[in-house]
């Protein structure tokens, strides 16, 4: 077994930490819901992020030319950024001209997308990632486990005994406050040693041309006040129209993601600090040519909050490096074929299809359409294993027939027991009733 | 071509059918029967403490009942009345020279009930970090200011270009080690919100 299921197969093997996880990730699902309940506009609300989404798509190239006029405007430089390698090349070039060999990162899935940190690392620039989890995470060199929290899979003593290693914290101290608090010395320290400061970018407002940055922790605020550059990365698709249309993601993006009615800093930055350097860069690195196709185009109004890995059955229970991309859960199941179908084949595979991300999803994405969706180009593709094709190939047929539907239906219920079942190796087979439900079901109308 | 010409050009060649922006302010936004009382629990809910304030009632006095204040050394202020505020601010001139400050007390143009949002507008000068640095932070907001939602937030907030401005909820916080709530994290460790009037 390899991919998805090999990986997730290695997750599972340790059952607490399994259901321990699961439980983890459910909390944060049900703290979503408690917070969306106090908000009683909540799915007009959804209703309304998912339109505005539709109309920015629209008239995408447009608001990006107003959103650089009006942050050059602001006093900001504008890159531009076709893929990952061009991405990493240009945020190279401004530290290297600058002679920066110490950045502080906030949370940005696009630079971990783009394998920025290593990129900078091989040519000499120190990276500190500054978010607490994601600190963690690259102590341990290891990717993110999810988007908004990057080291959920990860219990209180491991990092303990990381910070041990790493911070010189006693031995066996596994407090998570005093934890994060030997975390915050740590990083002030490298906030204030800073050459640079970068962060990812939640919104992009194009009739101010400035950029919205999320966190709880402050760390985007501290990496951009101290150090005299700011670099925000971020892609075509996070531009909002103007500030009216910001007010409803941000009432949706905290409360999906963790609960929260907002974040604890949501900050505007237009133009540069007096005295300092603000630059932005816009990639597209394969979001074009998901906007070209109109099935999947839906996929680029996701505001990574997180919400679907959350409540997903197989994310909870397979983890986020099960996946093996960025971007873990439905989500990151219907992105990631567009980069490399072939390497990613199984994602969308990953699935139950049960259509709980795309009940909580904040902009209404169709996750588990385009999951199945997904499923029919690849097989098209030929890039499903020949097994599944078979299977959904006789069920097609079996399905289409009502003879054959019934004749097949008699067949399982003598001989499923014995046919091999990947479904059977962790569960019990319920037993096989004897009649069909129509046959049961026509005596019960008759003895009525 | 340019990276630039090239990624507009495959968006425009996209052509994606026109969806028209719906109107916003058409979405029956909540409103609370008392925008105070909603805005003081909102800010205990994400972690603060809020203390109501009378007119011409003594900034320094409610300040002196907050016990980080009262234990506070250096003292930084972007509001007047605060009496133990003794870093200038006005001479900063480079941010790093604010790394050790215990109390910083800011102003806020307006509150928002639903989270306890702040928004604190930068006024330019190199002294910006102080609102993240200092230890602890206290925001006077004044009562006239309070807002039900988000929407009449924006539609009120005047947003500073070139500048910074950021809507503030309570301390610093994290849940990134097993979704234990650790308060405090890089920034404030804590925040205590006066409304005024």
């Amino acid at each position: 077994m390899s991919g998805h299921a090999g990986r997730a197969a290695e997750f599972v093997a340790d059952d607490a930490r399994l259901h321990w996880h699961d439980q983890a990730v459910w909390f944060v699902r049900n703290k979503r819901d408690v917070a969306r309940s106090f908000v009683p506009e909540w799915e007009e609300l959804r209703t309304l992020g998912s339109q505005i989404k539709a109309h920015t798509l629209s008239r995408l190239p447009d608001y990006l030319e107003e959103f650089e006029k009006n942050a050059l405007a602001a006093g900001a430089q504008v890159h531009w950024a076709r893929d990952a390698e061009e991405h990493n090349r240009i945020v190279h070039g401004i530290l290297s001209s600058r002679s920066v060999t110490r950045l502080v990162k906030s949370k940005s899935m696009l630079t971990e997308e783009c394998g920025l940190n290593h990129y900078l690392e091989e040519r000499g620039v120190e990276v500190v990632d500054t978010d607490l989890g994601e600190r963690i995470v690259q102590f341990r060199r290891e990717p993110p486990s999810h988007i908004v929290m990057p080291a959920i899979h990860l219990r209180k003593e491991e990092v303990g005994q990381l910070f041990h290693d790493k911070l010189g914290t006693p031995a066996g101290l596994s407090d998570p406050k005093a934890l994060a608090e030997a975390a915050r010395q740590h990083l002030r320290e490298k906030f204030l040693a800073a050459q640079a400061g970068l962060t990812g970018v939640n919104f992009a407002i194009a009739s101010t041309g400035g950029v919205v940055v999320c966190t709880n922790e402050g760390n985007a605020d501290l990496g951009t006040s101290l150090p005299p550059i700011h670099i925000a990365c971020m892609g075509v698709e996070k531009l909002v129209p103007s500030p009216r249309e910001l007010a409803v993601f941000l009432r949706l993006l905290a409360r999906s993601a963790t609960g929260q009615p907002i974040t604890t800093y949501t900050s505007h930055f237009h133009g540069p600090r007096p005295g300092a350097e603000l630059h932005i860069v816009i990639v597209d690195h394969g979001r074009s040519r998901i906007l070209v196709r109109e099935e999947y185009r839906n996929s680029l109004k996701c505001i990574r909050c997180g919400a679907c890995m959350n409540t997903c059955p197989v994310y909870r229970r397979s983890g986020g490096h099960s996946y093996g991309v960025t971007v873990p859960g439905p989500i990151g199941s219907i992105l990631a074929p567009h980069i490399d179908p072939k390497k990613h084949a199984d994602l969308p595979f990953a699935s139950s299809l049960c259509g709980s991300c795309t009940d909580v999803c904040p902009v209404r994405i169709d996750l588990h359409h385009q999951l199945l969706a997904w499923r029919g180009e690849l097989s098209r593709l030929g890039l499903v294993p020949l097994g599944k094709r078979i299977v959904s190939r006789v069920g097609g047929w079996v399905l289409l027939r009502t003879w054959a539907y019934r004749a097949f239906g008699k067949l399982m219920r003598m001989f499923a027991p014995l046919v091999p079942n990947p479904w059977t190796r962790q569960r019990e087979l319920p037993p096989m009733p004897r009649e069909s439900f129509r046959a049961q079901w026509r005596k019960r109308v008759r003895s009525r | 071509m340019s990276a630039r010409d090239e990624i507009l050009k495959s968006l425009r060649a996209a052509a994606v059918a026109p969806a028209p922006l719906p109107d916003v302010s058409l979405l029956p936004a909540v409103r609370y029967p008392d925008v105070r009382d909603r805005f003081a629990k909102s800010v205990v809910e994400v972690g603060g403490r809020c203390v109501a304030l009378a007119e011409g009632d003594s900034l320094e006095a409610a300040l002196q009942a907050v016990p980080e204040y009262a234990a506070s050394r250096k003292v930084a202020s972007l509001v007047s009345g605060v009496a133990k505020a003794n870093v200038d601010l006005t001479a900063v001139r480079d941010p790093h020279d604010v790394r050790d400050v215990d109390f910083c007390v800011a102003s806020a143009e307006l509150g928002v009930a639903e989270s306890g949002a702040c928004w604190i507008v930068h006024h330019g000068g190199k002294n910006r970090a102080v609102l993240f640095l200092c230890q602890h932070l206290a925001v006077v907001v004044r009562g006239a200011t309070l807002v039900h939602n988000l929407h009449e937030g924006y539609a009120r907030a005047a947003i500073p270009s070139p500048g910074f401005a950021v809507w503030l909820s309570g301390p610093s916080k994290t849940a990134d080690i097993e979704q234990s709530l650790v308060i405090g994290a890089h920034g404030a460790r804590s925040c205590t919100v006066f409304v005024v009037g």
